[in-house]
């Protein structure tokens, strides 16, 4: 068969698979007052059509900042405005202020899922194309590795089940890093810098790619590296520019945006998310005991000396390998250290070590599958059982027949060769913790469904699955900081190099 | 033994078709939902002498016995769900367990259709062996049945148990093939009384037993050796029907309900075409009709007054007289399915081939009667469509005909689905198999030259502007309210033109089909 048959049926089937979930509930579905995600985007699309831009972001009359108020940067916002133009075509009953608040209809709900069918078609899924086909391998290989890539749940889940527009900041950040990969470096810096304008979280991949790029700089310091720098920067500034654009007219306007975008009066976390903070919370009040001052500084610290190694392995030695290491362990460790962290961040570290699933099968699919469980609270919460043990399943049963996951588990397939010797049978003992892993979460799947918690400890289930998770993200980000510190060092030109 | 090379790629397969069904459990759903919740209700709910009187509800029993007790079968465990779906007063009753329940069922009897379909792949003649998983013939069989858009459509979104049907089709077929006769004509006897639908293709087995298995030898020339006709097969054969139709029908025999129950399965009084017309002749004479009347009224040689307004096309199900054309009676269209297979039949009784002639001249029964039936489904096409696939892999000739009558039956069932949010899934599923059909196909054959002509890839391309008229320009424009079903009809007539040419195409390569020039070896 042809490869431009395989993948027409590659993308049908992605396709499918999202529609069939969009079927589901999303977030906050028929839940008064406050609503959900959904509500929200719905909401931001009321007040960006219906109010002056030099509203949209401060508390008036009009625009209730404790009703959803706008706390994304300003690519969101005019988003939303775009989609509220279309919406208003349709039907304007959708997005009239005031009255529109937590309007639901099947319409409305089919307008919306379409809206983030669209961005996913023409942001994320050219991006995943794209670096496919730029992959080396036999062309099997890449059309497996499509498929598994476009069927990773969590992403499936929360845009098209919970309700979301990540696949447009994934897509921009995938942009940019196919920019870094071809040797378009300002392109990919005018991605990135989009990327960072639709979400501010992004900024957990800033420190890969200003390393990379300053590294790179660095090492071309003869050949006008620094020139370069200069370049990068400028193009850096005026995206920003041209996206902050009417908010720079006033000082006012910038810093309540600012405010809003980084709320630092919220605590150190909130709900139950599977990082370090909240996993010590079990044991130690971490909340309780310290001020919000010395909570900030601590998360601060943290989160510095866990991305510390890397960036500087990274400046040293700007690699594509080591780029898209460094992306999954920066992000992975702003996910377990930083401040106000959701569960819905870890699909910043989930995309990365997609890009890697066709190199390290074994652990990125593992990586992907608790990325999934560790969100499943907010999951059951939003009625997406069915949909989360379908693609789940799913994803699994695609990696470890098409990518031979289960198989690959050699210390060669691992890349921990200088370590074999510490840990004997690493190959055993890493499909066995595997299959303990998988059928713990099952387990914790089926109970946290099918039980009830015990009185004294009604977040039992939540608290175990968001334990069970850190205990696992800490495992991986050990592994992927190894992997990428102990790559030998290229002493070469580096803009070339794959 | 062959199913333990098979299952290197069949059980990734098999799982991830039954978890992408899993996925379309919140789907749009059908009044036959509520049929089988009020079939299942009826069964718990009331003894058996009072089945196929229940009229509470509009959705009356209406298959053979078999099913009845299949729908009690399933209230024994509907009941751990939620017990108000088997209360029969609870008209449209719905709940997330119940529609959970009613899918799951749907997922598990498709185990039969699983393993009819493993029968299927074993069975195949490994002329081309290919060292590519995606080029072996088998492979390529297994996609186009467990993936095939008709059977996830109507099963598992529009609701009908037809995968576990036609999962012991697929076995009866097999066992025909494999030299088993009686066997394959109990599992064929069992389907009927689960399904009267299969007495479309009940002649093929009849002929061809008698033709194959009760007349033992044939003359040296290849006819009938009269002689030779061997009574006691011929009992054992007789027995075996007798005695499935007694335990179907035995028990409401007794209970003086015969009648009943045949008024149920039989029930003439509905019109020529369902609501939505399938495509076969009655469609294209209906079309015909239509436009007749309208140049009849045109050219004032018809008084509009003489036309009933209540057309077929007003969706309802109807007795309805034709404007220009005679009127068609059941006793015509039985007549007209009747001359239609009467050709095959007297092929595989002249020209025997063994079982290769039976399947063949049973796609053509499944044909004739769906070209000329009274009060034809269009979801009756894949009775026709599922049995081709099994020559599609290898046969050059027949794939060209799969192609044509799969797409082309396929585009007809849309009509089934037509809430907006299913569409995309409808369309992508649709593209999805009539890419995968057309793609492995082609490569599978693609040292015999192409599958199809010039004229029949221009057909086929017509169907993609039909489509995109009918389902999405069409509803938005001010005809839309006045004549909401001409877009079906275009619809149904386009696709039957394309039936009908596969069928006439099937029809020739299967008379001009030589007889097997040695002395058959009679099973």
């Amino acid at each position: 068969m042809e490869i431009s048959s395989m993948v027409a049926l590659v993308l049908m089937v992605s396709f499918t698979v999202r529609w069939a979930v969009s079927l589901n509930s999303y977030s906050g579905a028929g839940k008064p007052p406050m609503y959900g995600d959904y509500e929200a985007q719905r909401h931001w699309q009321e007040i960006t059509f219906n109010l002056p831009i030099d509203e949209w972001y401060f508390n008036t009359s009009n625009n209730d900042l404790e009703y959803w108020g706008l706390d994304y940067p300003p690519f969101t916002a005019y988003h939303s405005l775009l989609c509220a133009y279309v919406a208003e075509l349709i039907d304007p009953e959708w997005i009239a202020l005031f009255t529109s608040q937590g309007y639901e209809s099947d319409k409305h709900k089919l307008f919306m899922r379409s809206t983030v069918v669209v961005a996913d078609i023409t942001v994320y899924v050219p991006a995943i194309l794209y670096y496919v086909h730029l992959c080396e391998g036999p062309w099997a290989t890449k059309v497996s590795f499509l498929l598994c890539a476009l069927l990773y749940p969590g992403l499936i889940l929360i845009d098209h089940g919970h309700f979301q527009y990540n696949c447009i900041s994934l897509g921009l950040i995938l942009w940019g890093v196919l920019g870094l990969l071809n040797d378009r470096v300002f392109l990919g810096s005018v991605a990135f810098c989009m990327a960072l304008n639709y979400k501010q979280m992004e900024l957990y991949h800033a420190p890969p790619f200003f390393c990379y790029l300053l590294g790179s700089c660095l090492r071309n310091l003869k050949n006008g590296g620094l020139k370069q720098l200069l370049k990068i920067t400028l193009v850096v500034l005026i995206s920003f520019a041209c996206c902050w654009l009417p908010f720079l007219t006033s000082f006012q306007q910038c810093l309540q945006v600012i405010r809003r975008i980084f709320p630092v009066d919220r605590g150190l976390f909130e709900d139950k998310v599977g990082n370090v903070w909240c996993s010590l919370s079990v044991i130690l009040k971490v909340k309780e005991i310290l001020s919000q001052q010395t909570q900030i500084w601590l998360s601060f610290a943290a989160t510095l000396l866990t991305i510390l190694p890397t960036c500087v392995k990274l400046t040293i030695d700007p690699t594509i390998k080591g780029f898209k290491f460094s992306l999954i362990n920066c992000s992975l460790a702003f996910f377990l250290f930083s401040f106000q962290v959701h569960e819905k961040s870890i699909l910043l570290a989930a995309i990365p070590v997609l890009l890697i699933l066709h190199e390290l099968p074994f652990m990125a699919t593992w990586f992907l599958l608790v990325s999934t469980f560790s969100m499943l609270p907010l999951l059951l919460k939003d009625g997406l059982l069915l949909p989360y043990i379908c693609t789940s399943l799913a994803f699994l049963l695609v990696t470890t027949y098409l990518l031979s996951a289960f198989v690959k588990v050699s210390v060669e397939d691992l890349q921990l060769q200088r370590w074999s010797t510490y840990i004997p049978q690493l190959p055993r003992v890493a499909k066995s913790a595997f299959r303990v892993s998988v059928i713990a979460m099952a387990t914790l799947s089926l109970i946290s469904v099918a039980l009830n918690p015990p009185s004294r400890l009604p977040h039992l289930f939540s608290v175990l699955v968001s334990l069970f998770s850190c205990i696992h993200f800490l495992m991986f980000l050990m592994y992927f900081n190894i992997l990428h510190l102990w790559e030998p060092v290229v002493q070469r030109q580096l803009w070339k190099v794959k | 033994m062959a199913v333990s090379r098979m299952w290197s790629w069949l059980l990734p397969l098999v799982i991830g078709v039954t978890l992408f069904k899993c996925l379309l459990i919140p789907a749009y759903y059908s009044t036959d939902f509520e049929v089988h919740r009020n079939w299942m209700a009826i069964t718990y709910s009331l003894p058996m002498s009072k089945w196929y009187y229940e009229e509470t509800s509009r959705w009356r029993l209406d298959y053979p016995p078999f099913f009845a007790w299949l729908e009690y079968y399933l209230s024994y465990y509907a009941q751990f769900f939620d017990k108000e779906m088997l209360v029969v007063q609870n008209l449209n009753y719905t709940s997330d367990a119940t529609v959970l329940f009613q899918r799951l069922s749907v997922i598990v009897t498709d185990m039969v259709f699983i393993i009819g379909v493993v029968a299927c792949c074993q069975n195949i003649k490994r002329t081309k062996e290919s060292k590519e998983i995606l080029e072996k013939p088998d492979f390529i069989l297994a996609v186009l049945l467990l993936c095939n858009f008709g059977i996830l459509i109507v099963d598992h979104i529009h609701f009908q148990y037809n995968g576990f049907l036609f999962g012991m089709l697929f076995l009866s077929i097999v066992k025909m093939f494999k030299g088993r006769p009686v066997d394959s004509a109990l599992i064929f006897t069992i389907l009927m009384n689960f399904k009267h639908i299969f007495i479309y293709v009940a002649p093929a087995y009849g002929i061809y037993l008698l033709r194959s298995y009760c007349i033992a030898e044939n003359k040296p020339d290849g006819s009938v050796q009269w002689r030779s006709f061997n009574f006691l097969r011929f009992n054992v054969l007789a027995f075996i029907v007798c005695a499935v139709f007694a335990v179907s029908f035995g028990p409401f025999i007794v209970m003086g309900q015969l009648s009943q129950v045949l008024a149920r399965l039989f029930p003439f009084q509905r019109g020529l075409s369902h609501a939505y017309w399938a495509p076969n002749f009655w469609a294209q004479y209906n079309g015909a009709d239509k436009v007749l009347s309208i140049i009849g009224v045109k050219l004032q040689l018809l008084a509009p007054a003489n036309i009933s307004n209540a057309s077929m096309t007003g969706g309802l199900v109807q007795k309805y007289r034709h404007a220009v054309l005679p009127s068609v009676s059941p006793l015509a269209t039985l007549v007209c399915t009747l001359l239609s297979i009467t050709p095959a039949l007297c092929n595989i009784w002249l020209k025997p081939r063994g079982p290769r002639g039976f399947l063949q001249c049973l796609i053509l029964c499944a044909l004739g009667s769906f070209m000329f039936g009274w009060h034809v489904h269009e979801k009756a096409i894949l009775i026709s469509i599922l049995p081709l696939s099994l020559f599609a892999v290898e046969n050059r000739n027949d794939a060209g005909t799969y192609l044509i009558l799969a797409t082309t039956g396929h585009l007809s069932l849309f009509p089934l689905i037509f809430t907006v949010p299913e569409l995309p899934i409808k369309l992508c599923l649709m593209l999805f198999f009539t890419v995968y059909s057309f793609s492995a196909l082609h490569a599978l054959f693609r040292n015999e030259g192409t599958l199809l002509n010039w004229s029949e890839c221009i057909y086929l391309s017509g169907l993609i502007p039909l489509e995109v008229i009918c389902e999405i320009i069409y509803p938005h424009t001010r005809w839309h309210e006045r004549f909401p079903f001409v877009p079906l009809m275009f619809l149904s007539v386009y696709c039957s033109l394309g039936i009908t040419y596969a069928w006439i195409k099937l029809y020739i390569s299967v008379l001009r089909e030589p007889t097997l020039v040695k002395k058959l070896k009679v099973i």
